[in-house]
């Protein structure tokens, strides 16, 4: 299977230009950090430990996990065009999608690796500090399904601006730009747009959905109880709640499919 | 039985037409090089072959498959001009990895490092090879799965005298095994014993394809004797040859391929005034020259 083929040394070169343990020691130090942080003035509120770590963890991740996609991906084509690997590459029996594919399955894989560890290492900190044991895991499977979901669509984001820059180092810039707008001005925008609009039409009919068509959003939407997206998110929660589950779930599942798509469009254009 | 045919075939980049009605086929167990000055459009041709940029005009066909379909993919070993690897895998990882794609097993990766001389330095990281080494795994990959038609872009430029005696050991393997090979070279004198075939490019179009013999005859190209005498007779010979005298001891005569018997029998009726004869046939460079010359006055 070429895909596998490709994906295998897609994985050998990501450890051994160390993105493997850059992508662990981010995530692991971060959510360490945080859920040491978080655990500190509401531990004694009598709420469920693990849903106050998930929640510090998941405002972490949505801008931890977007960046280590963005930083996995962006040399993907434009890296192997511009180094002269990808003609030989391309002279292989074997497609472009499976080529995509074979690295979307490595990166992705670095990335689960390195978002597991980090909520391992949540978890195993959130049952020392309290000693509780009976907490529900559900949160935590819900922000590791969800946190992969929203790596691959940037993984896709990746890619797509890899193939259309074909210089790495123009990518590079893109994709710190894309980065920016996704995880920080996207929202303040909508946050200016809320105030100006006083609660009108816009807030009421329009925003949710802007809202939540932004994959980074519908995480935080996804894994936060909707008092601590209030609490944490500017309160830029609440209005968001419109959208529901399921248009959050839809846009977050759907984003890594459309981008992983238009990547694939892309690098069909792109002659070696 | 022919493995590669170029039929009309050309390529524009926008308003620039670098590649004009080429025809040219290659049979199984053939050596053609393709020879050309820097630009002349030998790694387009390739690239075209391969599928990697689309033909303009015209058609190629690899064993009657379309260029860059999965078909002709799998039968064709390639080498680029400059051939590049990911420079954090080991020599022998980045032919395994190849293998794989071809569907050939590991070991064989394993033998070609061998072949092309690098086993020792296998398990070191590409980073550190000179470019002669990177060009061996360049061509160990080619030769992956024994492929029916080789395409080997400048394939010897950046070896050493010694590596291009054993590349061309490799290629005659290689083409006794029944690979058409076709390869594109600037280092001329080294392709006269080992190939059967020479294209001449020019501009984007073929000027010559034959074999060197024919191309010699048809170039009527003279062929130049040597004649080393003893130093007080050189002028004597000379004068009576119609050579010139070029040092002290040597005469250099010049004449048509249809005279050389006839011109090495007076040169042999000086007997002992005579010390040596060389005969210097045309070589590829003038060749060369005056085919891309003619094509030049011809527009
Ligand atoms: N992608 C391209 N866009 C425009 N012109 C090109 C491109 N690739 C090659 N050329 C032109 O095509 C001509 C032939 O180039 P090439 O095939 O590389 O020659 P050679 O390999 O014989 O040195 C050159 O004039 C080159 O500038
Ligand atoms: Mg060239």
């Amino acid at each position: 299977m070429p895909v596998f083929t490709i994906a295998r040394l897609e994985l050998l070169i990501a450890r051994r230009n160390m993105w493997v343990a850059t992508a662990v020691i981010m995530m692991a130090l971060f959510t360490v950090v945080l859920t040491l942080a978080g655990a500190a003035p509401t531990g004694t509120l009598g709420v469920d430990p693990l849903i106050v770590a998930t929640t510090s963890v998941t405002t972490l991740s949505v801008y931890l996990i977007p960046l280590i996609g963005l930083l996995l991906s962006f040399d993907a084509i434009a890296g192997e065009a511009e180094r002269g690997t990808l003609a030989l590459n391309l002279v292989y029996p074997v497609s472009r999608g499976e080529i995509l594919l074979g690295k979307f399955l490595a990166h992705l894989a670095v990335l689960g690796f390195a978002v597991a560890v980090g909520l391992g290492l949540m978890v195993g900190l959130t049952i020392w500090q309290s000693g509780a044991t009976d907490m529900s895991l559900a949160p935590v499977l819900k922000l590791f399904v969800t946190s992969l979901a929203l790596g691959a669509a940037f993984l896709g984001v990746g890619y797509l601006i890899s193939a259309l820059a074909r210089q790495t180092g123009v990518a590079s810039g893109i994709v710190i730009i894309v980065w920016l707008v996704c995880v920080v001005l996207y929202d303040l925008g909508l946050l200016g747009a809320l105030v100006a609009d006083g609660g009108g039409d816009f807030t009421k009919t329009v925003f949710p959905w802007l809202l939540v068509a932004n994959p980074a959003d519908a995480f935080r939407l996804i894994n936060m109880p909707t008092e601590a997206v209030s609490l944490l998110a500017s309160g830029v929660g609440p209005a968001g709640g419109v959208s529901g589950f399921a248009g959050q779930i839809t846009s977050i599942l759907l984003w890594p499919v459309i981008a992983l798509f238009l990547a694939w469009q892309a690098f069909l254009r792109v002659e070696p | 039985m022919t493995v590669l045919k170029i039929n009309a075939v050309g390529k524009t980049y926008g308003t620039l037409e670098t590649v004009r009605d080429v025809n040219l086929s290659v049979n199984a167990g053939e050596r053609v090089a393709l020879l050309g000055h820097n630009g002349a459009g030998k790694t387009t041709l390739m690239r075209m072959i391969l599928g990697l940029t689309p033909i303009s005009a015209g058609m190629i066909r690899v064993l009657g498959n379309a260029p860059g379909s999965k078909a002709s993919r799998s039968v064709i070993g390639y080498l680029p001009e400059s051939v590049a690897f990911h420079a954090a895998l080991t020599g022998r990882e980045q032919l395994r990895h190849f293998a794989r794609l071809k569907s050939v097993k590991p070991r064989a990766a394993d033998d070609l490092l061998d072949r092309v001389g690098l086993s020792d330095a296998a398990d070191r990281k590409i980073r550190t090879y000179s470019k002669g080494m990177r060009q061996r795994i360049g061509l160990a990959q080619a030769l992956l799965g024994r492929p029916k038609l080789a395409l080997l872009d400048e394939p010897t430029s950046g070896l050493d005298p010694i590596s291009r005696h054993q590349f061309y050991d490799v290629v005659d393997e290689l083409a006794q095994g029944g690979t058409a090979v076709l390869l594109s070279s600037h280092a001329l004198t080294e392709l006269e014993a080992r190939t059967d075939r020479i294209a001449i490019m020019s501009k984007g179009r073929l000027v010559a394809d034959s074999n060197l013999s024919d191309l010699r005859h048809a170039a009527r190209l003279p062929i130049s004797v040597n004649v080393t005498t003893h130093s007080k007779d050189a002028d004597l010979v000379a004068a009576k040859l119609g050579g010139q005298r070029v040092n002290g001891r040597s005469v250099v005569l010049t004449c048509q391929q249809d005279d050389k018997v006839a011109m090495l029998g007076r040169i042999a009726g000086f007997g002992d005034l005579i010390k040596d004869i060389d005969v210097i046939p045309a070589s590829l460079e003038v060749l060369y020259r005056h085919y891309s010359a003619a094509e030049q006055e011809g527009e």
